[in-house]
């Protein structure tokens, strides 16, 4: 059996056993070390920092958790580093959800986040998690014009009209930004489809970003940017986006460094670059395997023809 | 050596670096709590939506007659250290037998559903049952709390519902819910073959209002405004802000995004007309398909990328868990003092990285 046989046959748990290493030893060596690697921001990732960057101090910020534990491992370091820099912005912050699953993320998140980065701000005067609506796009065609109707209690059952906050929320158009981060139905897509696109070309536009999962991102990149004004595609548009926000928090923190936590996306970005080099060596050698092969079948149907 | 017998001794080994990890060092997978301690008591009433309903304030847990309860909050491992430190035997801060099950029970279905990848087996299909069970109770827990309750018995039974379950509730009956009521009633006439005709009639309202509500939003946002988007001068103006040089503007005209949008134009076009089979693709038709199937391709070619991106970071996820929540061999977050014997142990699996450690 020739070289390029073994190879054509080799059995596919080598393949996932190298993928294994390739993204568990960088995670290893990266979370002993503390190293890093640098980002340079793209247009998507920069477009949506300077969005949330350019929201006065009180914004109201509408903030969708339109995903599960499942894509966790991908969306919520995107879903942090919104919070931490919604936390900078001193941005006022709605939670919600049309995800049942993402209940606990919202908290988990707002804790870490929010709370860890500014301990002194108050529940239904600074932010309000309003919990889950089952409806899907049923539940945005409501809010586009009847916020409270949808959303009649937060996430505790405090009545919504008794939350300060809540004071002027009429509708989606009465926030300054909307920001959803998302891994599939309902998500950024209907968002666009119900909630932004009837308002284009009507006086005040509704602002979104957007952060999504890789799997998602390629069919909504068509809406960036008018549709959408900012949009943080997988886990590399996380870490460009967390690479940003760090850099504003160490300049208003001069002296003090910058916790680990909020290193999150970037630190996952060693295991995608052996992941990816990985995955660029298999498809080398499969394509290279296959011309071979094709050459050798060729080659051998020519010399039994000759014969 | 046959496979079976290599991927045996990878197994075993993998097995037996696990056992030493469990006992060595400071321990893994220990999650540490914070009690806090909340009370309240009756303050007079207030008025809520014409009525007087009780009113309650905050006071210091022990108070005589106050509602009083307790919750853990997980708080790092170091803190557990350093309040020891400090006072030992101290009782604020302590382990959560059940969050540490739960670590245990994450990482090990972690693992069985991982073993998938070597091939099908009962520990898998445990898992996978699991999961199954656990979002289907999962899913009908919140249906009824979060819907049923606020939206349908809320409607029709708004007094017994405030006073019981949802106090921050609007006591106002709506009695137009019956209809959505009777409808998914309608619905479950599927389970029963005498009765399933019935069923038809709400999917048939779910299916006209779904098109309704879909057909006017793509119109608006995938049609029109996508149209819009497309149709814009091949020569753009560079904005008025930038510089110029990083992207060959040139009197005036910005050639990085002129390149851009010809060639959206030029995909458009292609990828339209590539769809086009009205049309032999022969000549100039098949020419300008052609370059539409190179367009369809490094679509589905960042498609792929995208989705390998996604996959990786969600296994880097979960390495990360384990490495960090279970196994506490590596401390990116800084969750604990440094675990030394942790680190010296991994050390001593990674002799190729000298150096490499804290």
């Amino acid at each position: 059996m020739s070289f390029i046989d073994r190879l054509d046959a080799i059995d596919r748990r080598w393949i996932f056993l190298m993928m294994a290493c390739a993204v568990a030893i960088p995670i290893i060596v990266i979370g002993l070390t503390g190293a890093r690697f640098p980002e340079v921001p793209g247009p998507t990732s920069t477009a949506t920092f300077e969005t949330i960057e350019a929201l006065p101090e009180g914004a109201k910020v509408l903030f969708s958790f339109d995903f599960d534990p499942a894509s966790a491992g991908e969306l919520q370091p995107m879903a942090n580093a919104f919070m931490r820099h919604l936390g900078q912005k001193k941005a006022k912050v709605y939670c919600q959800t049309l995800w049942a699953s993402a209940t606990p993320l919202i908290e988990e998140t707002l804790k870490k986040c929010l709370l860890t980065q500014s301990p002194d701000l108050v529940y239904g005067v600074d932010y309000v998690n309003l919990g889950y609506q089952a409806g899907n796009e049923g539940v945005m065609k409501v809010i586009s014009t009847d916020y409270k109707q949808s959303f009649p209690t937060d996430a505790k059952g405090t009545r919504t009209t008794a939350i300060p906050m809540m004071e002027g929320i009429e509708n989606t158009s009465s926030f300054d930004l909307i920001m959803v981060v998302s891994a599939g139905y309902p998500g950024s897509k209907e968002w666009v489809q119900y909630v932004v696109s009837p308002t284009l070309g009507k006086g005040k536009p509704i602002q979104l970003v957007a952060g999504v999962t890789g799997v998602s991102a390629p069919q909504l990149v068509p809406y960036f940017p008018t549709q959408m004004q900012g949009m943080l595609a997988a886990i590399k548009g996380a870490a460009e986006y967390e690479y940003m926000v760090n850099e504003v928090i160490k300049a208003a923190n001069p002296g003090k460094p910058l916790p680990p936590a909020y290193m999150e996306a970037q630190r996952r970005m060693a295991p995608q670059l052996f992941g990816h080099l990985l995955m660029v060596g298999l498809i080398i050698v499969g394509n290279t395997i296959f011309f071979v092969k094709r050459r050798q079948s060729r080659s051998g149907s020519a010399m039994k023809a000759a014969a | 050596m046959n496979q079976k017998k290599t991927w045996t001794i990878i197994l075993v080994l993998a097995a037996v670096l696990l056992a030493i990890r469990s006992f060595t060092g400071p321990g893994m997978a220990k999650v540490f709590v914070e009690d806090q301690r909340f009370a309240f008591k009756q303050a007079g009433e207030k008025e809520v939506d014409g009525a007087m309903k009780p009113a309650f304030e905050a006071v210091a847990p022990g108070t005589e007659g106050a509602i009083e309860w307790t919750t853990e909050s997980e708080v790092p491992p170091r803190a557990y250290y350093a309040a020891e430190a400090a006072s030992p035997g101290q009782s604020a801060i302590h382990l959560s037998t059940s969050r540490t099950i739960g670590v245990w029970v994450a990482a090990l279905l972690t693992l069985f559903i991982f073993s998938f990848l070597y091939r099908d087996n009962p520990l898998y299909k445990f898992a996978e049952a699991t999961i199954v069970g656990v979002s289907a109770a999962y899913w009908g827990i919140v249906g009824f709390w979060d819907t049923l309750m606020p939206k349908l018995f809320g409607a029709i039974v708004p007094a017994i519902v405030t006073a019981n379950f949802m106090p921050g509730l609007k006591e106002e009956y709506n009695f137009w819910i019956l209809v959505p009521a009777a409808l998914g009633i309608m619905l479950l006439c599927r389970l029963n073959r005498s009765v399933a005709a019935v069923s038809v009639i709400p999917l048939a309202f779910i299916v006209g209002t779904t098109s309704g509500l879909k057909f006017v939003s793509y119109v608006e946002s995938d049609l029109l405004a996508q149209t819009a988007s497309t149709m814009k001068p091949l020569l753009v103006a560079a904005p008025a802000l930038a510089t110029g040089a990083a992207d060959g503007t040139a009197n005036g005209l910005s050639l990085g995004l002129s390149i851009k949008q010809a060639l959206i134009f030029v995909g458009v076009v292609s990828g339209l007309v590539y769809f086009f089979f009205s049309v032999e693709h022969k000549g100039i038709v098949g020419k300008t398909a052609r370059v539409g199937i190179w367009y369809l391709m490094i679509t589905f070619g960042a498609a792929f990328g995208f989705t390998v991106m996604g996959r990786i970071a969600l296994f880097a996820a979960r390495c990360e868990f384990i490495f960090d929540d279970w196994l506490w061999l590596i401390d990116p977050t800084e969750k604990r003092v440094v675990v030394e014997a942790a680190v010296a142990s991994v050390n001593a699996l990674l002799p190729v990285l000298p150096g490499v450690g804290l």
